[in-house]
């Protein structure tokens, strides 16, 4: 199983994503240029945190057009799995691999610091470790982090259940004081309809290690390993099934 | 004969601001006038900011040696062995100047200044502290609303600047401090201090060699911004038209800067690098003459060959130009090739501008004609050097009528609230969300969890401990002992996480060096950092001096500020500030065994000086409190082994604020909601008690069963140990001698501390 990371011109958290899939969870990880038009033989990529062209005319309006986007979205179509975190999913976003948009935080300021988000579904290949409803520990940082989509979409989305965090409470209330950002229906992470692309504004590379105040976002590394796992063992079973007895 | 458009007179030397006596010197060197180019090159070298020239003399006395130093002052950054073959790079710097005239690009840039100083030795940056001094937020008596809201702006401004360059460069900012008074209304204090880490056999120096080694450009292109920022800005006192020189003030660009820290890591390790020197303080003059200097070579450069942004610049602005996210460096003749295709993958210009001489020149031609032609080392290492007069300090503070305690009777709860409000105690969150401190995932204890900050190194069971104190009114009252204060401060936070203090560097913020008085404050100032670092092993490997603080003749306090760096051997060893179990006891820790009788009169006079005094009485008289080194010293080694042992469960020591600040912080700081009873018998004024801010203590918490352990191991320490109380869930209770003179609600304390800043800066 292979992790690529992809590294925009500015991105600063595609060391960290790395450390978490390598040196925590143990998988094979490389990083994948953002002028590369191949992505050979990942199972899952990252679009990692940062401030990717310098986040200049709008955040991930410019890394969009990185040749290497170009293959993450045969990948995507292909139904690979693509996880975006932070500037990640503000890239997915620019790119339309996710609906909606982010504005700028509620308090017009960069925010960071830990907040508390639920797992709204679990039918996803990024969720599918955690429990319905589990409140996660997961540090935010990010100056426009405020999710925005017209009403039809938010209907969309709560419909197709592609909302898949949503901040709260330690105790999983959704409550306006534990919105830190504002976003639309407190929402922190969605998928695509076909469940296999997600972006997230928390960081959960920055949560793997107890010693650095929570490893709750593991549990979203594991999902996709898992996943993957039971991918991969099945498409064995497929071609082992297709051999002739 | 160099051709000059304009005679070079002493006048136009002094507009440039260089003296008539050092106008002859430039004469002296060159043997003729010099060209306006050569002028401004001399004007910036020798200017205060560059070149030390009043301060050198002192900065002598500094230690700077030691068995872990492997490079101190006079480098890009100062360089600490920490074990594995590894290097801490680190220094501090001052940016106070632009940030006054414009706050955010002013202290952006310091930020991005201090990471070039880093990565340019070859280090990737892996934190930032920042040091601040602000004027009052609110208006009272002494302080206009139109003060107020000014210093409201400039706070604002600055804050937003070092989150904009830290976030986006993508460095956590991970600590610092931030005090109050007036006399920085005018004259903000813009510290930052960058920590980096290398392999002690990859390190890079800025020392030009081999001569025909091709001279090249890497990074931003050259404009006319900041030109003069060293020579104008920085060496000058401001006056009422200061806003006009907001064209001096440089403009940031964090992504350019984080593509310029990839290529050059990513082209040191080719091989094909000799030496390398960022562009700051007096650009392409102060890099190429100092490379060339300090390798004992000459370099020659054509200025056509320079990346512009603007067109018609002359050969004075570019050599002048301080336009940031630039480098210089030399590359191995014949490898120019893998420099170049380095710099191309990252987007970044990369020019060959010239080369490396064996005349010991530096020689600028545009378009082939020679513009300068200066021996690199005059410009470099000749400047003037002051023995400037020093007057015996006086501050009309220090002769203040002096606090008088409140009668025993009194209730003490209104004032401790009216503490925890005022902006030097209250909580920094709101300051510190809004920089990225997690970014790098290394961060054990970030802002507001610790005395210190603690970043792991990766690969290593060891972790980096950094922090950084200085009491300007302390100076203010006495230059020495508050100097030494400073140190001791900031090596007792560093020891409170559990690290040992190996090395410090030093930002050192005065007045108007001309004046004998400020001198005389620098040079005390600097006898007490040399009598600390001696006694708490801690050399100076770095720094810099921020003379001219000054706003219509008004100075600022003396304000040394310390940065202390520590290694923590075990970094599952680390120690926050937060009470962790109900039940802990709370032992306080005295290195002075406690019973230093002073005499009434002293007590008053260093009561007089602390935090409660100015947040209560609106009193700053007296003096800083005594200060014993080797019980410094003393309660250093002990707070190591009660956290190598894992005796303890948190340390905080006591500063601003005093005992009852201490306990509250380290109640607040508990995730659980934690309150601490404590019960002490004393024969001091109450308020002494409670509030007082004297050295070498701190208070720590351990289990029951760990008590007599910590009380052992604070015996050999020859650290006096009081069990003084315990954690609870109850109400926060401090009692003296049987009765209670400090009791709330812990949660209803807690709310005033944590939301008093934003209170302050009307953002709530």
């Amino acid at each position: 199983m292979k992790f690529g990371v992809v590294v925009f011109p500015g991105s600063n958290c595609d060391d960290d994503a790395y450390h978490a899939v390598g040196a925590v969870l143990g998988e094979h990880v490389e990083f994948l240029w953002h002028r590369s038009e191949q992505i050979p033989g990942c199972d899952a990529i990252i679009l990692p945190g940062g401030f990717a062209f310098g986040d200049y005319l709008r955040t991930g309006a410019i890394a969009r057009f990185s040749p290497v986007m170009r293959a993450v979205e045969r990948f995507a179509r292909r139904g690979g799995l693509v996880l975006g975190i932070c500037n990640g999913f503000q890239i997915l976003l620019e790119a339309g691999l996710l609906p909606g948009a982010m504005l700028r935080n509620r308090d017009l300021r960069f925010i960071c610091r830990h907040v508390h988000i639920r797992v709204e579904n679990t039918d996803t290949s990024f969720t599918c470790a955690a429990r319905a409803g589990q409140v996660l520990k997961v540090p935010i940082a990010h100056m426009e982090g405020n999710y925005f989509c017209d009403p039809e979409t938010l209907a969309d989305l709560e419909r197709n259940r592609q909302i898949v965090f949503r901040y709260t409470t330690p105790e999983g209330r959704l409550e306006d004081s534990a919105n830190p950002n504002g976003s639309l229906a407190a929402i922190a992470g969605i998928c695509n309809r076909e469940r296999n692309v997600m972006g997230m504004m928390p960081h959960p590379e920055r949560a793997v290690e107890a010693p650095l105040g929570s490893a709750d976002g593991l549990v979203i590394f594991r999902s996709m390993v898992e996943s993957l796992t039971r991918h991969q063992t099945g498409s064995n079973a497929e071609v082992k099934a297709s051999v002739p007895a | 004969m160099i051709g000059t458009e304009i005679k070079i007179t002493a006048e136009v030397a002094a507009e440039h601001g260089l003296t008539a006596e050092e106008f002859a010197r430039v004469q002296k060197i060159l043997g003729r006038d010099p060209s306006l180019t050569e002028l401004g090159v001399f004007s910036v070298m020798w200017s205060e900011h560059c070149s030390y020239k009043s301060s050198k003399v002192h900065l002598k006395r500094l230690p700077t040696t030691g068995s872990r130093v492997v490079q101190g002052p006079g480098e890009n950054a100062g360089v600490v062995d920490i074990g594995d073959g590894l290097v801490a790079v680190f220094k501090i710097e001052s940016h106070n100047h632009p940030s006054f005239v414009e706050p955010y690009q002013g202290a952006a840039t310091g930020v991005g200044g201090i990471l070039r100083d880093i990565f340019t030795m070859g280090a990737r940056p892996i934190a930032v502290l920042d040091s601040l001094r602000f004027g009052p937020l609110a208006k009272s008596p002494d302080v206009s609303e139109e003060e107020a809201s000014r210093n409201r702006r400039i706070l604002d401004g600055v804050i937003g600047g070092i989150a904009f360059y830290g976030n986006c460069f993508g460095v956590p900012t991970v600590g610092g401090e931030v005090q109050f008074e007036p006399c920085y209304s005018n004259n903000p204090l813009v510290n930052a201090l960058a920590l980096g880490i290398a392999r002690r056999d990859e390190l890079f120096f800025a020392r030009a060699r081999g001569a025909g080694n091709p001279v090249i450009y890497v990074g931003a292109k050259t404009g006319r911004d900041g030109i003069h920022g060293a020579s104008l800005l920085a060496s000058a006192e401001f006056s009422e038209e200061s806003q006009q020189k907001r064209p001096n003030v440089q403009v940031g660009d964090p992504f350019m800067e984080k593509l310029l820290l990839e290529a050059c890591l990513e082209v040191m390790r080719t091989g094909a690098v000799v030496a390398i020197q960022d562009m700051g303080a007096a650009g392409l003059t102060s890099s190429s003459s100092e490379m060339a200097s300090r390798g004992g070579m000459g370099i020659e450069i054509e200025l056509a060959r320079v990346p512009q942004r603007e067109t018609g610049m002359t050969p004075y602005e570019i050599m002048l130009s301080e336009s940031q996210e630039r480098m210089l460096l030399v590359a191995e003749r014949g490898h120019e090739h893998e420099v170049f295709d380095v710099f191309n993958k990252w987007g970044l210009d990369a020019v060959e501008i010239g080369r490396v001489t064996q005349n010991g020149r530096l020689r600028v031609l545009e378009n082939g004609n020679v513009v300068a032609d200066i021996p690199a080392h005059a410009i470099a290492e000749e400047g003037p050097v002051y023995k400037r007069p020093v007057a015996p300090t006086k501050s009309p503070e220090a002769s203040a009528p002096l606090v008088e305690f409140a009668s025993t009777g009194a209730d003490l709860n209104e004032n401790f609230r009216k503490l925890l409000a005022s902006p030097a105690i209250a909580s920094k969150r709101w300051i510190f969300e809004q920089y990225d401190h997690m970014v790098r995932t290394n961060t054990r204890i970030g802002p507001g969890a610790g005395d210190a900050a603690i970043v792991r190194i990766k690969e290593t069971k060891r972790a980096l401990a950094l922090a950084t104190d200085g009491n300007g009114r302390w100076c203010q009252l006495a230059p020495r002992i508050g100097a030494m204060h400073a140190v001791a401060e900031a090596a007792r936070n560093v020891a409170c996480t559990g690290a040992r203090p190996v090395a410090a560097t030093n930002c050192l913020n005065f007045g108007n060096p001309e004046k004998p008085e400020v001198m005389g404050q620098f040079s005390e100032v600097i006898d007490g950092i040399a009598e600390a670092c001696r006694a708490l092993d801690v050399p100076i490997t770095g720094g810099n001096v921020s003379f001219y603080n000054e706003t219509l003749g008004r100075a600022i306090f003396p304000t040394p500020v310390l940065g202390v760096l520590g290694i923590l051997e075990d970094a599952d060893c680390a120690l926050g500030t937060a009470f962790q179990h109900e039940g802990d006891a709370i032992v306080l820790l005295d290195g002075a065994n406690a019973a230093v009788c002073n005499s009434g009169e002293n007590l008053q006079r260093e009561f007089s000086s602390s935090e409660y005094a100015k947040a209560i009485y609106g009193v700053v008289a007296g003096a800083p409190p005594a200060i014993d080194l080797s019980a410094e010293r003393n309660l250093i080694d002990c707070l190591i082994a009660l956290a190598a042992q894992r005796a303890i469960a948190s340390a905080h020591d006591v500063s601003d604020g005093g005992l009852a600040v201490t306990l509250a912080e380290s109640c607040f700081a508990s995730p659980n909601g934690f309150s601490a009873e404590i019960s002490l018998k004393t024969g001091q004024a109450v308020e002494f008690a409670l509030f007082a801010e004297t050295g070498a203590r701190a208070v720590v918490s351990s289990s029951p069963a760990s008590l007599a352990r910590v009380l052992a191991i604070a015996a050999q320490c020859n650290v006096e140990a009081r069990p003084i109380g315990k954690v609870t869930r109850g109400e926060f209770c401090i009692e003296l001698n049987g009765r209670p003179r400090i009791r709330a609600a812990v949660e209803s304390l807690r709310q005033i501390w944590a939301t008093a800043l934003e209170h302050a800066l009307g953002n709530e």
